[in-house]
């Protein structure tokens, strides 16, 4: 187990894990308690075009490493399809056609434009459901970058993005930038999926944002703590995830997911059999 | 009741011509409004009058779409929404993160633009529900707690920065006794202290006393400005003798009718 420690790409595919785990719940909490927490499975599909459009602006460019360019191309897509879902969502619009046209649209733009650029179903799959076994020093510092932005903005404001995404007319009143504030929200959202994305894919990249916040949902009525406790228990999730897969030949991403419906079934249950022995006291 | 009296301060709140356009529906029709300090305007009239509309356009929760707000003397700046506070209408949604009162209450210091919570935060917002008197359920879920518990949350997240002009949505609404002489206590104190105050009421009620003026509206027009009616009936009509005439847009239908009367004379 020690010696595992000591392999470089354990030692990245752990690393990437912590990040992400602890990282993504943050802009997970903002998004449930808005309502909004399928709006990262939105944005993740659209990312999927980004990462195709970026490889094929490589295969294009006639770059050695053909893919160089699909994770900027991803954080770019991201971003606009979460200001685009935003926008709607703040006009009071459509909001559930246009997201809905903008899972089926990304999805199948992305898997055209890479058969295009001359990837594999492999190449494919791996940005579908996670390629952390991949992770190249590169990727490790991009995360860090990433998960660096993401505490510092969403764990930095957490008093203002709260009260906005609690009450947003009363955030008004007291003259705080909602638009702002709203529009960080949806790129803080963009940049965690692009980061999380390495780990378990686009489709299942919201589900890291999204459980670990239901997990602690069950165990605490604070947003502070809510947030807080997520955070770790993504980090456990993700990191024991990745351990078992160092010994079982087992899909990191789905692994990770699968562990963290369980954890929230057992906390669900839990919570309901705590409440009713103290209705029953 | 007392008299209704037109001070003779400078308006703390100064609005007139008050348009709001939501959607394709235009809801208020040019409304005035003033406050002055230590006074208390009722704000009245039926459901759909735009009530609510008015107070969040006063606030600066949606936009005008004609006609203008002056408080403290000039434009709502940074400073201004420093000294504005707002409850408004409780609803029963709860959110999707549970936040504990003092959390709630705690967002209602980010004032002016200010994106971090001042110092000794949680010890002024722990006061704030303390003075409203549910300093006890300060760590516990806001949406468990009772209407009446709820709505003094609100009403401590509106009043912890000590503000000097205070928008008050219907917070009697499906209210208990208790927290209905509760915030006209706290009202009757901050009208001590200066401040103008606009509260959306149905009825008096409690607050029979603290009541200086009302401001009725009706189908997005103002229709009486003066002493409140003590029901929504005749009494708050134009031309009933105590009622003062009001200058400004009036309902079509109003206008209507005082043709044909005049035709009729």
């Amino acid at each position: 187990m020690i010696a595992l420690l000591g392999d470089p790409l354990v030692q990245r595919m752990l690393l990437v894990g912590v990040l992400v785990g602890a990282v993504a719940p943050i802009v997970g909490t903002y998004l449930v308690h808005r309502r909004m927490a399928l709006m990262g499975d939105g944005v993740g599909h659209v990312a999927l075009a980004g990462v195709a459009a970026g490889w094929l602006a490589g295969s294009a460019a006639g770059l050695a490493q053909r893919d160089a360019l699909a994770l900027p191309g991803a954080v770019i897509f991201a971003i606009a399809g979460a200001i685009f879902i935003e926008r709607m969502r703040s006009q009071g619009g459509a909001a559930d056609v246009a997201m809905a046209i903008l899972f089926y649209g990304g999805i199948a733009t992305g898997v055209l434009l890479i058969g295009i650029a001359g990837g594999s179903n492999a190449n494919l799959l791996g940005y579908l459901f996670g390629s952390i076994s991949t992770v190249r020093w590169l990727d490790v510092w991009v995360t860090v970058g990433l998960a660096v932005l993401i505490l510092v903005v969403g764990l930095g404001l957490r008093r203002a993005l709260f009260a906005v995404t609690h009450d947003q007319d009363f955030a008004r009143s007291t003259g705080l930038p909602v638009s702002v504030l709203n529009m960080i929200v949806a790129v803080l959202a963009a940049i965690t999926i692009t980061a999380a994305m390495r780990v378990v894919g686009v489709l299942l990249v919201s589900a890291l944002m999204i459980l670990p916040v239901a997990i602690a949902q069950q165990l605490t009525h604070s947003f502070n703590r809510t947030m807080v406790i997520a955070m770790v228990i993504g980090t456990v999730l993700t990191v024991t995830g990745i351990w078992i897969t160092l010994y079982h030949n087992l899909q990191p991403g789905a692994l990770i997911v699968v562990l963290g419906v369980i954890a929230y079934a057992v906390s669900a249950v839990g919570a309901m059999l705590l409440r009713r022995r103290k209705a029953n006291r | 009741m007392p008299e209704p009296t037109t001070p003779a301060t400078q308006p703390v709140l100064h609005a007139t011509g008050v348009r709001v356009v939501l959607g394709d529906q235009e809801i208020l029709h040019g409304v005035d409004i003033d406050a002055h300090p230590g006074e208390v305007v009722a704000l009245m009239g039926g459901n759909g009058s735009g009530k609510s509309t008015l107070v969040r356009a006063l606030v600066g929760a949606i936009p005008l779409s004609g006609g203008s707000v002056k408080v403290f003397g000039g434009d709502r700046d940074r400073a201004a929404h420093r000294r504005i506070g707002y409850v408004p209408q409780r609803v029963t949604a709860a959110a999707g993160v549970a936040a504990t009162a003092l959390e709630v209450v705690v967002s209602g210091l980010l004032a002016g633009g200010q994106l971090f919570a001042p110092r000794r935060a949680t010890e002024r917002a722990t006061a704030a529900l303390a003075e409203m008197g549910v300093g006890w359920l300060a760590h516990r879920n806001v949406a468990t707690l009772s209407g009446g518990q709820q709505q003094r949350v609100l009403i401590a997240r509106a009043l912890v920065r000590d503000p000097k002009l205070i928008f008050l949505d219907e917070p009697m609404a499906g209210v208990d006794v208790p927290t209905q002489d509760a915030l006209a206590h706290t009202l009757e104190e901050h009208k001590k202290a200066g401040a103008a105050i606009v509260i959306v009421l149905h009825e008096l009620g409690a607050l029979a006393s603290v009541v200086d003026r009302a401001v009725v509206l009706e189908g997005g027009y103002v229709t009486h400005v003066g002493e409140p009616p003590t029901a929504l009936g005749m009494h708050a009509l134009p031309g009933h003798e105590h009622v003062h005439a009001h200058e400004g847009p009036q309902p079509p239908e109003r206008a209507f009718l005082e043709l044909d009367l005049e035709e009729g004379a």
